[in-house]
């Protein structure tokens, strides 16, 4: 069982992702974008951020490398959530110091799969 | 880890937050404007497709989410100025907007739609982006093959592979663990590893952060070369990855698709949900919190009742009563929505609309923020857009004849919500034309609506454009050829417990006034007793009580009570005939005259007595019973007796037509 934040501003995906994340028994705490994953992460600690990469107010690009500035991300896994199906968006994310991706569309098994891969 | 997740759980907040998504779209579409391409606005338009994109693929939508990928590549392409912004293009998008909401409603309802538009605006899109490439969005088969782990399902001959895996010196700081990879690798079958060494430093010289090893590997099973890509996907570029396959043997794939997605969930009942701000339901929750404390004072005080405690009693009580109060009023909030969201189609309409017409046309909101019960906003929609497109027809005139009177070439329509003492006040006012209270007045009484001999003030001619059957406009468009009349805007609004009126300045303008209930829950009511009966009136409308003087009431025609009130003769009505009740025979103290404001009129109900004001719950009638004219609904009181309500509107039109019967007699 893990400590998962999971950032996105569409209700629907972070229900959907949650749900998943804990009917297989993890922790979730939600944040609707990066500024409030920010806050969070002052004060919870997480074995995984998943974070959506188009959000309002901070993206997940910005979000991620913000994370890797702080002593106790270094090394955390990251995934970000992507529909780019083009290279550019998932290496943007990974220049900024992101683990992998998960690519939209997908359903709660190779969600869950992909977690398991970090966890 | 095996789970059942039935993603049809998770439709409702999608189409909730898609249609949001929409709403945004189009209303961001008509801030643009052609020629300036404003990065903040297309972005938030991007945003939105983009945000439904994801999620349509991911529940299964995968032709919405397809949509959406084309309107995207088009607004990619005006982001990084490949495209021009013109009027054409942002049609184009919002014929789009209008396709997606017809595919998304149709969605949920379960029910087909037209595929012909949609592919109409579809190709228009492409045509936009010739160059784009449109299958760039995954399938959803596709994506859940890629994400398959799944050595097992794969039927392939057998092949023997040599991996050389590297990293990078960094690699832990992207959060990826070697030892992760090559644990993942060992699932997919046979498997030989040794580490190299050579790399590392000194003892002194070694940082734990870096990763200074690296891993030759054999492994060998029903293995492709993108099995084995996919498990380094994420470390590609943050190592040196060397992949060698020892029996060259091409292999057809035949992997096992994931289950489709069978079938639409038919929803029956239309799942109803408002997101309410949290600070709403706080307040609520210590409202509730005060009240059940109070409660337990009172019980407690009850249980030691004295003579010398009974104070302390009425002071709970009175804590208790303002409490509920509260309660009421936190409760009713809730149920209370900004008015703009009753004018988002609005800057729409009022866009084709004046394309269409040739006209320019400012629309200006204020007061947007002013809340309204959620009932009230759904149903008032249709009325107000029919008053701006009203407004628009016959109001607004073409810039050449604006410039001929002296106005400015652009016409202004604006819209105001605020709230005048239990009421929402909207008012829609156009510098336009005007009403013809002329042509008005020649074509009510062409068609008989006004009583002969009847003297109209300017309010009540203009007032007559609510009536059925008339219309000024001698050509028919488009749009007002619909059928659709005033009077049919002003039985809405009445259906609501509103009224609306108008003002009207030939050649200057026109004001449309609408006047709504906060709410259709709750009533302040005047309790009165006819006879042993009880009734309530609606407390906003009631205008004076005063003492009945029999001599001021006349019956006109034998039949028709009329009452002079002030200067005026107002419809007098007896609820005592009108529902058959005893009338009251030891009439120790005079009966009472309740005079109501209905409109610019006014109309008096006797009454016995006038017992008191209070707020009552609207329970219907038709519900639990079945509809009676002249009645609201019910109520229970505090005592669990039950009270009918009147509805004083439906009272005055049923005496005016036997009023009018008498006359035409």
């Amino acid at each position: 069982m893990a400590q998962i934040l999971l950032v996105d501003d569409s209700i629907s995906m972070r229900e959907m992702v949650s749900f998943t994340l804990k009917e297989a028994g993890h922790d979730v705490i939600e944040a609707e974008d990066g500024v409030q994953a920010l806050d969070v992460v002052q004060e919870n600690e997480f074995n995984l951020v998943i974070t959506d990469v188009n959000m309002p107010n901070m993206d997940g690009i910005i979000l991620t490398s913000k994370l890797r500035q702080i002593d106790s991300y270094k090394f955390t896994p990251i995934l970000i959530l992507t529909t780019e199906t083009s290279d550019a968006r998932k290496q943007d994310g990974k220049a900024a110091g992101a683990t992998g991706w998960i690519e939209k569309p997908f359903d709660p098994d190779s969600l869950l799969s992909t977690v398991d891969r970090v966890l | 880890m095996e789970i059942d997740i039935n993603l049809s759980q998770f439709h409702d907040i999608f189409f909730e937050e898609s249609f949001e998504g929409i709403e945004i779209m189009e209303s961001e579409l008509l801030n643009l404007s052609p020629g300036t391409a404003d990065k903040e606005i297309i972005n938030t338009i991007f945003r939105a497709a983009h945000s439904i994109k994801g999620s349509a693929g991911t529940f299964g939508f995968s032709e919405i989410s397809d949509f959406t990928h084309k309107m995207e590549t088009v607004l990619d392409k005006m982001r990084s100025d490949e495209l021009e912004i013109t009027q054409q293009l942002i049609s184009v998008l919002l014929s789009a907007v209008d396709s997606l909401n017809n595919m998304l409603i149709s969605h949920r309802e379960a029910k087909p739609y037209d595929p012909t538009l949609v592919e109409n605006v579809s190709a228009q899109l492409e045509r936009l982006t010739p160059h784009a490439r449109t299958d760039s969005s995954p399938s959803r088969e596709e994506s859940c093959q890629g994400d398959n782990q799944a050595g097992s399902t794969n039927q392939g001959p057998e092949q023997r592979w040599r991996i050389g895996f590297f990293p990078h010196e960094k690699l832990f700081y992207s959060g990826n663990d070697p030892l992760r990879l090559i644990r993942e690798l060992q699932t997919l079958g046979e498997f030989a590893i040794k580490a190299e060494v050579d790399n590392l430093p000194d003892f002194d010289d070694l940082d734990v952060h870096n990763c200074y090893l690296g891993w030759r590997i054999q492994i060998q099973g029903q293995i492709t070369r993108e099995q084995i890509e996919e498990v380094f996907a994420w470390v590609e570029g943050d190592c040196r990855l060397e992949i060698t396959r020892e029996i060259q043997r091409r292999s057809s794939e035949d992997r096992r698709k994931g289950p489709e997605q069978s079938g639409r969930r038919k929803i029956d009942t239309e799942n109803r949900s408002i997101r309410v701000s949290t600070d709403k339901i706080d307040n609520l929750l210590n409202l509730v919190g005060e009240l059940v404390i109070t409660q337990s004072i009172l019980n407690r005080v009850c249980n030691d009742l004295g003579m010398d405690s009974s104070d302390k009693f009425l002071e709970c009580l009175e804590q208790l009563e303002r409490n509920t109060r509260d309660l009421q009023e936190q409760t009713m909030s809730i149920r209370m929505l900004p008015v703009d969201n009753a004018f988002q189609r609005i800057p729409r309409i009022v866009h084709d609309l004046s394309i269409a017409q040739g006209k320019q046309v400012t629309l200006e909101f204020s007061g947007e923020t002013t809340e309204l019960d959620k009932t009230v906003l759904e149903k008032i929609g249709d009325p107000l857009v029919h008053l701006v497109r009203n407004a628009l027809d016959h109001g607004i005139e073409t810039p050449d004849i604006r410039a001929s009177k002296g106005k400015p070439e652009q016409g202004t329509i604006k819209i105001n919500a605020s709230h005048e003492g239990g009421y929402v006040i909207l008012r829609i006012s156009d510098d336009g034309n005007g009403i013809n209270s002329d042509k008005l007045l020649a074509t009510a009484n062409e068609k008989n609506l006004i009583a002969e001999g009847e003297e109209l003030s300017e309010t009540q001619i203009q007032n007559l454009i609510f009536l059925p059957g008339l219309s000024t406009s001698k050509e028919i468009n488009d749009i007002s050829g619909r059928g659709v009349g005033m009077d049919v805007v002003k039985r809405n609004i009445s259906d609501l417990g509103g009224t609306v009126d108008v003002w009207s300045e030939q050649g200057v303008g026109s004001t449309f006034t609408i006047r709504l209930p906060l709410t259709l829950a709750i009533l302040d009511g005047q309790i009165v007793r006819v006879g042993n009966q009880i009734f309530i009136m609606p407390l906003h409308s009631i205008k004076e009580t005063m003492i009945f003087d029999d001599r001021a009431a006349n019956t006109v025609a034998g039949k028709v009570e009329l009452y002079k009130y002030r200067d005026e003769y107002i419809s007098l009505i007896r609820l005592t005939e009108l529902f058959n009740i005893e009338p009251e025979t030891n009439t120790d103290h005079p009966e009472l005259l309740v005079v109501f404001d209905i409109g610019d009129k006014h109309v008096g109900i006797l009454v016995d007595d006038v017992i008191g004001q209070q707020q009552v719950v609207i329970k219907s009638l038709e519900n639990n019973y079945k509809s009676v004219p002249g009645l609201t609904g019910a109520t229970v009181l505090g005592d669990g007796s039950v009270a009918l309500i009147l509805d004083v509107l439906g009272l005055a039109a049923q005496h005016k037509e036997t009023s009018s019967r008498v006359n035409t007699a």
